[in-house]
């Protein structure tokens, strides 16, 4: 009922092709910009910021990126931490090597190096599909880790290998408290997460769906394979380098490249699994899925048992109860969090009065 | 569930975790920030059990320190750097003046929080781990690598290897090689072996080993054509029996293969089983029960049916048990040294941070606590803050440990140059000014 479209008349063809079509839609999203960028900031906490809205934002960027690429594209990826750890150390040697660098630049210029890495790493997906695609990206992974690791001009010659990122400052003001770097993260991802929903739905991201769907036929109907798959491994591979170097400067002020490890590929994957592949929605209900629900039953176990039961014991809870509930989401709906989300939808428009 | 309700119910149980309310006063809280799953949940397990041990010991047997209790609660940091610093962020407030300091247990953890504590005021102990030039208290007052740092043990390590070859004289042309574990830690003494390569005359070759390292075929084909005198093996959890099990398997004797003291747990050697047999790894402090403070919390902590945080009995005085108890040895004295200042309360970071530069451990005090043999004398300063600096060597028989040297004092005519130029070059990355130590 009160989720109805109905008298909502679209007269224009612009109105036709608004993101939000529907009025209530528009109203909750600026509803939630405005809570993200004035309520939160007001009642929020250091521990909120630091250790809960700012990761799971950030890596919320890292999954749209991966989202363009296996939910839009169709092609699977395994390299996507691989891609953070390049925006990453890029942004920390332009701020190194660049005299006057402003931070912001170094975070595009950043996520621009870590385009042309995947680029040249997308090269295989034209002759190379599915899982076999898979495994060449993985090697992206590996090589990007080991070359970080091996070559010490990347972290300035440090004895660790641990690069510490250089102080945020924008047009003289500097962004150390907490609430400033949640604030800067977040307006950062929401533009990058417009400009995702707009190329997705430009000329450009219906070529990405064409091939995801089926090759053969886009390019029968003159899609250029060559170019369209790889920038979709270049925009990819954009938002992971941004969302690296947020990694290292906004979030946690030092980094080593087995901060981006396989095993952070494979968080970002599930990412996209368990939010939904193809949605820019999943891609942030996938984050917050896979970031915070291991936090959480961390917490839960700790005030539910309250030392009855042995810690050790608790935390292997927390693993197989994680472990069963990403088992539980997709087998009710293997489509992810975001097609819930629709489900729901659909099932308000039609309350308090279902056929 | 629908998504909101979920993030709803999410949120609000954030919300209670992160903001529990404090609510006894004379309590002294010690946050566990610990890892109980994973690769290097031996390490984990092991370690915080002997620190919360000797905490709930001191609780039963003292009543706390000087009347105040300890309290701590646990978090699961998976040895993985965000969950470490959500941890973090999630424990430093708790209790009636907030976390008295961390305990990690992870170099990358440490790194990650360096700057997070320091402008908390909350200090950061890292015993045997973390990062070698915070030693250099003038630029990381927040930071304590107390006992040995990584530089201090490696320059030990040489010495040995020399008397093993009859005199430092006896280094020159030998080969050594360095196989360390693909990570900060692993990395962390690359420079100082290179600079020691040079002032004793041998080559050094690095070879990593990506984590968590239970691959090591090729690294120890290379090893075995290279033909080196002796292996470092810089190994950490999974890594150390993988690597003597391949070391027996390209037939390198194993007896010539040094370990840092986190290659030198049981738990490292048992599932290597006979390929352990020989082989040496470093220690700044021994197994074994034979401890008054050991059979102080098998009597207080373990009798008549309670049971303590180690679950698994046959690991109690082991290499990772004691090492925890090393932990709640320092890090109690600290605030034991503080309180003489501040007076016997519940004191704040800040205030546990002056008691952790004034540490004065020598042997009467040492035996005092009942941990002579356990625990080398140890005094820190607003210039040092590691303190001791000396490490034993160990050799597995095929069932336990056996200590095969004394103390051997690490070289700081060569590690304190480095260690403050390390720290100069993070200063001024940093904008820090070093305090000055003659004002403190």
């Amino acid at each position: 009922m009160i989720y109805r479209e109905a008298g909502q008349l679209k007269s224009s063809y612009e109105a036709d092709q608004q993101i939000f079509p529907i009025l209530q839609d528009r109203i909750a999203f600026l509803g939630l910009l405005a809570a993200a960028f004035v309520l939160v900031p007001l009642v929020g906490n250091d521990y909120w910021f630091n250790a809960i809205l700012i990761p799971s934002l950030i890596l919320s960027l890292a999954a749209l990126g991966l989202n363009i690429l296996t939910g839009y594209a169709g092609q699977i990826s395994l390299g996507s931490a691989g891609f953070m750890a390049v925006g990453a150390f890029a942004a920390y040697n332009l701020m190194l090597r660049v005299p006057h660098m402003p931070v912001l630049a170094s975070f595009f210029l950043a996520g621009l190096v870590a385009a042309v890495v995947g680029l040249l790493f997308g090269l295989p997906s034209l002759r190379i599909k599915g899982f076999y695609l898979a495994v060449t990206t993985l090697a992206a992974q590996f090589v990007i880790e080991w070359a970080l690791t091996k070559f010490s001009w990347f972290s300035n010659n440090s004895p660790s290998g641990v690069i510490n990122a250089q102080k945020i400052v924008i047009l003289g003001v500097r962004f150390e408290t907490p609430v400033r770097r949640y604030v800067l993260t977040a307006a950062i991802v929401a533009l990058l997460a417009l400009a995702a929903k707009n190329l997705v739905r430009s000329r450009l991201g219906r070529a990405w769906m064409a091939i995801r769907d089926m090759d053969v036929a886009a390019e029968v109907i003159g899609i250029p394979m060559l170019k369209t798959k790889l920038l979709a491994f270049g925009v990819s591979s954009f938002y992971c380098g941004v969302a690296g170097a947020l990694w290292a400067f906004a979030y946690l002020g030092s980094v080593e490249p087995q901060a981006f490890d396989l095993n952070r590929s494979f968080q970002i994957l599930f990412m996209v699994i368990i939010g939904g592949m193809g949605s820019i929605l999943g891609s942030f209900l996938g984050a917050g899925f896979i970031v915070l629900l291991p936090i959480l039953l961390n917490v839960a176990a700790h005030s539910f048992f309250r030392g009855g039961v042995s810690q050790t014991l608790a935390s292997n809870l927390e693993l197989m109860v994680f472990g069963a509930l990403i088992l539980f989401f997709l087998a009710v709906e293997s489509h992810g969090l975001a097609r819930l989300w629709q489900i729901g939808k659909e099932k308000l428009r039609l309350w308090p009065f279902p056929h | 569930m629908r998504p909101a309700l979920m993030f709803g119910a999410l949120a609000f149980a954030l919300a209670a975790g992160a903001a529990a309310p404090a609510l006894a006063q004379n309590e002294q809280f010690i946050p566990m920030a610990d890892y109980r799953i994973g690769p290097y949940a031996a390490g984990g397990t092991g370690t915080f059990g002997g620190f919360i041990d000797y905490l709930d010991m001191l609780n039963k047997r003292d009543g706390g320190i000087n009347g105040v209790k300890l309290t701590w609660e646990e978090c699961e940091t998976e040895y993985k750097n965000d969950r470490g610093v959500e941890c973090y962020e999630r424990l430093k407030k708790k209790g009636p003046t907030g976390a008295a300091m961390f305990n990690f247990l992870s170099t990358g953890i440490t790194y990650a929080c360096i700057e997070r504590a320091t402008a908390d005021k909350i200090p950061i102990v890292s015993i045997g781990y973390g990062r070698a030039d915070s030693s250099d208290g003038r630029v990381f007052p927040y930071i304590f690598p107390l006992v040995t740092n990584y530089w201090s043990q490696n320059t030990s390590k040489i010495k040995f290897i020399g008397m093993r070859s009859g005199g430092m004289d006896k280094l020159k042309g030998k080969k050594i090689v360095n196989l360390y574990h693909g990570s900060a830690y692993g990395k962390e003494t690359i420079p100082i072996l290179d600079l020691q390569a040079k002032k004793y005359g041998f080559t050094v070759t690095h070879l990593e080993v990506p984590h968590p390292g239970n691959e090591q075929e090729s690294q120890w084909l290379q090893i075995r054509q290279l033909k080196p005198d002796w292996v470092i093996l810089r190994g950490w959890g999974v890594m150390n029996p993988v690597a003597l099990k391949t070391a027996a398997k390209v037939g390198y004797p194993r007896d010539h293969i040094v370990g840092v003291w986190w290659s030198g747990a049981e738990e490292d050697m048992i599932p290597a089983g006979d390929a352990a047999k020989g082989f040496i790894a470093a220690a700044f402090h021994p197994s074994g029960t034979n401890f008054t403070v050991i059979q102080d919390i098998k009597k207080y902590v373990y009798s008549g049916g309670h049971k303590g945080n180690l679950e698994d009995m046959s690991r109690f005085g082991s290499i990772y048990y004691n090492r925890g108890i090393i932990h709640g040895i320092l890090n109690t004295e600290a605030i034991r040294t503080a309180q003489a200042k501040f007076g016997n309360k519940p004191l704040t970071g800040e205030q546990v941070r002056w008691g952790l530069e004034n540490l004065n451990l020598d042997d009467k005090r040492i035996k005092e606590l009942g941990a002579y043999g356990l625990l080398q004398p140890l005094k820190t300063s607003c210039l040092d803050h590691e303190g001791g600096g000396a490490v034993k060597f160990q050799q597995w028989d095929g069932k336990k440990w056996k200590l095969i040297s004394d103390w051997i004092p690490a070289d700081k005519d060569m590690v304190r140059p480095m260690v403050e130029e390390s720290a100069a070059a993070y200063a001024k990355e940093k904008g820090i000014s070093p305090r000055d130590c003659s004002k403190e």
